[in-house]
């Protein structure tokens, strides 16, 4: 099979892009998987059978990735040299300061017993699945805007954009955590 | 003895095995491509998967067998599956309703106990398999050593190594562990060009799983998968039991739920009175134990009543698998259903409303897994060639880190082969060993989820406390089951790994157990052969028996007389020996010396007729 890249943008032969046309990406999935899986070399040499593992690791690594927007911005990211930590995100965004301040209180009053706060906690959520679906669309014009420059300084600025995202989601992930809990 | 040949090297013919709860099965690819049941000597396509141990010392698999689970419940073993891959701890609950005799001593390996010998439940399964094999090389008249073998979607990596053992004990080349729904889906796609999603529920003896596939041009991609690896038919039947036992208690004034025979006969009773139920509105449970006899009627509404709890537990898997497949319920085409207990009609009805479409059930739900199997088979020696089997791992891969928390590296539905890197480094200086802790499950706490291995990193290169750098690769191999490898991110070169398994027996164990295996089929060859001379033996010594009273006998001389009675008190002296070749000189030797009787008994036959003639 010769060496293969490890870098799956490269092995998927396709441009380093942020944006990605999904059903080619699929279609070259499957032909790729058809070529390298290990179903293919079960009756050949050891040698042959772990190229075929290795290659089909990296093939379904990389199908994960970059299907998914944001796991494609942060793998391009990284291989820019950028640092993904996890530590971008647990910084409040400034502009969020004041709502997360408020989302706290009322947190910490649901978990007194107070169910009063819950009707301001759903609000909360609906919020920010709202400010999500804004980050989204954000994000979506930065990576056209990354494709068609190449420009470093608009990767930066996805780079914040995605910490800002994590961060609002795991807002939400918290909120609906809570509710179910006092729900329950 | 010369040893059998076989030259394993040029048999290509892959079987496809589905190693069931209650029943298993082995199928292949007929010369027209079509995938096909072997059946067993009796006939029968299902070996139930019951094994016993007889007072002679012999292994008996299948129907046979199952008739011991009444004569012999010490010697017996059945749903063997369930132990599968577990430990101790886990199986209490299993106890309390399958009688199991754990041995002794059993530890992160259970031994089962059979009369007065044990075995880990790969060895038992191995035993159904070694069944399996061997019927399939007595059907298609060759030796057969590769197989693909199901295990169900939502087992765990300690599960299916233990599978892939008891394939390796059996003397069998496992070259795929394949996930049962998935199989089923390759059976009903075979000879149709289909695309869309699809679901399949596959409810069987103990094991329940839902698998979400997409289908494209002869792919079958899993999307999610989910189950629960303690739900199934067996769970149904011991409802039943249940309430026979309580009536018969009430009725008898005698609690017979510790007599192994009258449970057994009680449990067969119950499964036909639950075959019954799915196409009749009411159906008796009768039991008849030494003189005393018990019946109930039984009407579908109440056996319903009492599954229903059952039913309802296979539905959260199915919405969550619905949900991680990231498809709407509308997007579904087509339901399969496979495994015996969804010929209920209360599970058919339950997913038809959940799924919304008509399940199909155009193949025998009890073959579709083994059928599937076969067309694994088929793709895998090459004899299929457009299709294409592209699986998920059912549960999420961590590592324990700080304070028994655990960090996911592969999450749950990944496609496999699947891997992750992680870079491990030393804590204190010249620290020589670091050891990872791999857990699989998609709780936070450690202690919530299934320990898989601890895995050793060994002689690092002493330097300053952080200075190391290991990086460990995770990889899940399209089996399902884990291998890490390691190297030294500085040097590049490969780090040793010591794995300790969590659950499950070591690769030594195993070996152990195939040379023990290989040793015991020579043992049983000879034995064999010893009987089988023993037979010839036994026709001899009769004829001569007869011979003597003879008037023939009569006129040997004293010398011949004498070399027949020196042959045969040899042939009796080795009679009861093992070693068949000298049985069978023996027999050579009384054949030779009894050659002038037999002649003079002919010619005494041919004079008497002739007499005859003339008179």
């Amino acid at each position: 099979m010769g060496v293969l890249p490890s870098n799956y943008y490269d092995f998927f032969g396709i441009e380093h892009r942020l944006d990605l046309d999904l059903r080619d990406l699929e279609r070259r999935f499957y032909a790729l998987s058809r070529q390298y899986h290990p179903d293919r070399f079960t009756l050949k040499s050891a040698e042959e059978q772990q190229t075929a593992l290795d290659a089909t690791a990296i093939l379904n690594d990389g199908y994960r990735t970059l299907r998914d927007p944001l796991a494609r911005a942060e793998y391009l990211l990284k291989e820019n040299g950028f640092d993904i930590g996890e530590q971008g995100s647990k910084n409040v965004p400034p502009e969020l300061l004041e709502e997360v301040f408020e989302l706290n209180m009322a947190l910490e009053e649901l978990r007194a017993g107070d169910e009063s706060a819950r009707a301001g906690l759903e609000e909360a959520r609906a919020k920010f699945i709202a400010m999500r679906d804004g980050i989204d669309a954000e994000l979506k014009a930065k990576f056209a805007e990354y494709d068609g420059s190449r420009d470093r300084k608009v990767l930066a600025e996805v780079r914040g954009i995605l910490n800002r995202r994590r961060y609002v989601w795991n807002l939400v992930n918290e909120v609906e955590k809570e509710l179910a809990g006092a729900a329950a | 003895m010369t040893p059998v040949q076989i030259d394993f090297g040029k048999s290509e013919r892959v079987v496809g095995i589905d190693l069931g709860t209650t029943n298993s099965l082995v199928a292949y690819l007929d010369a027209a491509g079509h995938p096909a049941v072997i059946p067993g000597a009796d006939g029968d396509k299902l070996v139930p998967s019951v094994v016993t141990l007889t007072r002679k010392g012999d292994i008996v698999v299948g129907n046979k067998a199952r008739a011991a689970l009444i004569d012999e419940p010490d010697r017996t073993v059945y749903s063997i599956k369930r132990l599968m891959g577990r430990g101790v701890a886990d199986v209490q609950e299993e106890l309390k309703l399958f009688p199991f005799r754990i041995a002794e001593g059993s530890e992160s390996v259970i031994r089962v106990q059979l009369g007065e010998s044990t075995f880990t439940p790969p060895e038992v399964s191995a035993f159904i398999l070694k069944q399996l094999k061997k019927n399939a090389e007595t059907f298609l008249g060759e030796p057969v050593s590769k197989a693909v073998i199901t295990v169900p979607a939502y087992f765990n990596d300690a599960q299916r190594q233990a599978t892939k053992d008891a394939g390796r004990i059996a003397g069998l080349e496992v070259l795929r562990l394949v996930n049962e729904p998935t199989a089923a889906a390759l059976a009903y796609g075979l000879d149709k060009r289909r695309e869309g999603i699809i679901a399949v529920y596959d409810l069987g003896g103990g094991t329940f799983d839902i698998s979400i596939l997409k289908l494209h041009e002869g792919i079958f991609e899993v999307l999610a998968t989910n189950g629960d690896t303690h739900l199934g038919g067996d769970d149904i039947d011991n409802r039943l039991i249940q309430i026979a036992l309580e009536d018969i208690h009430s009725e008898w004034g005698k609690d017979i739920s510790h007599y192994g025979d009258a449970v057994q006969t009680l449990r067969r009773a119950v499964i036909e009175a639950k075959e019954r139920l799915s196409f009749a509105p009411a159906t008796n449970i009768e039991l008849n134990y030494k003189g005393k006899h018990y019946q109930r009627e039984i009407a579908r509404e109440l056996f319903e009543k009492l599954i229903a709890d059952i039913v309802d537990r296979t539905l959260g898997p199915c919405r969550a698998c619905i949900k991680d497949a990231g498809v709407a319920v509308e997007q579904i085409d087509e339901v399969v259903l496979v495994g015996g207990s969804t010929r209920i009609p209360m599970v058919r009805n339950a997913v038809e409303t959940l799924f919304r479409a008509k399940p199909h059930t155009d193949l025998n739900p009890d073959e579709v897994v083994a059928l599937g199997a076969a067309v694994q088979a088929g793709i895998l020696s090459g004899s299929i060639e457009n299709q294409l089997l592209l699986d998920v791992t059912p549960l999420s891969l961590g590592i324990e880190t700080m304070g028994g928390v655990v960090s996911k590296l592969i999450h749950r539905n990944s496609t496999i082969p699947a891997s992750a890197t992680e870079t491990f480094t030393t804590a204190v200086d010249g620290q020589r060993n670091v050891l990872i802790h791999v857990l699989q499950g998609e709780r936070e706490m450690v202690k919530d989820n299934r320990s898989l291995a601890r895995f050793d990193l060994k002689d690092i290169d002493p330097l300053p406390a952080g200075m190391a750098r290991i990086e460990v690769r995770f990889l899940i191999d399209a089996n399902g089951i884990l291998n890490v490898t390691a190297r030294d991110a500085r040097t590049g070169k490969e780090q040793s790994v010591e794995i300790k398994p969590s659950y499950g027996l070591t690769d030594e164990q195993v070996e152990a157990m195939i040379s023990e295996s290989i040793d015991r089929a020579e043992e049983d060859f000879a034995a064999r052969q010893a009987a089988e001379a023993r037979v010839e033996a036994d026709r001899i010594l009769a004829a001569v028996d007869k011979a003597k009273q003879n008037d023939a006998y009569l006129e040997l001389s004293e010398d011949e007389r004498r070399e027949i009675t020196r042959a045969l008190n040899e042939l009796l002296v080795v009679y009861h020996g093992d070693d068949h070749l000298l049985i069978r000189s023996k027999i050579e030797q009384l054949n030779n010396a009894t050659m002038k009787l037999a002649e003079n008994m002919i010619n005494t036959a041919v004079t008497g007729a002739l007499k005859g003639t003339k008179i």
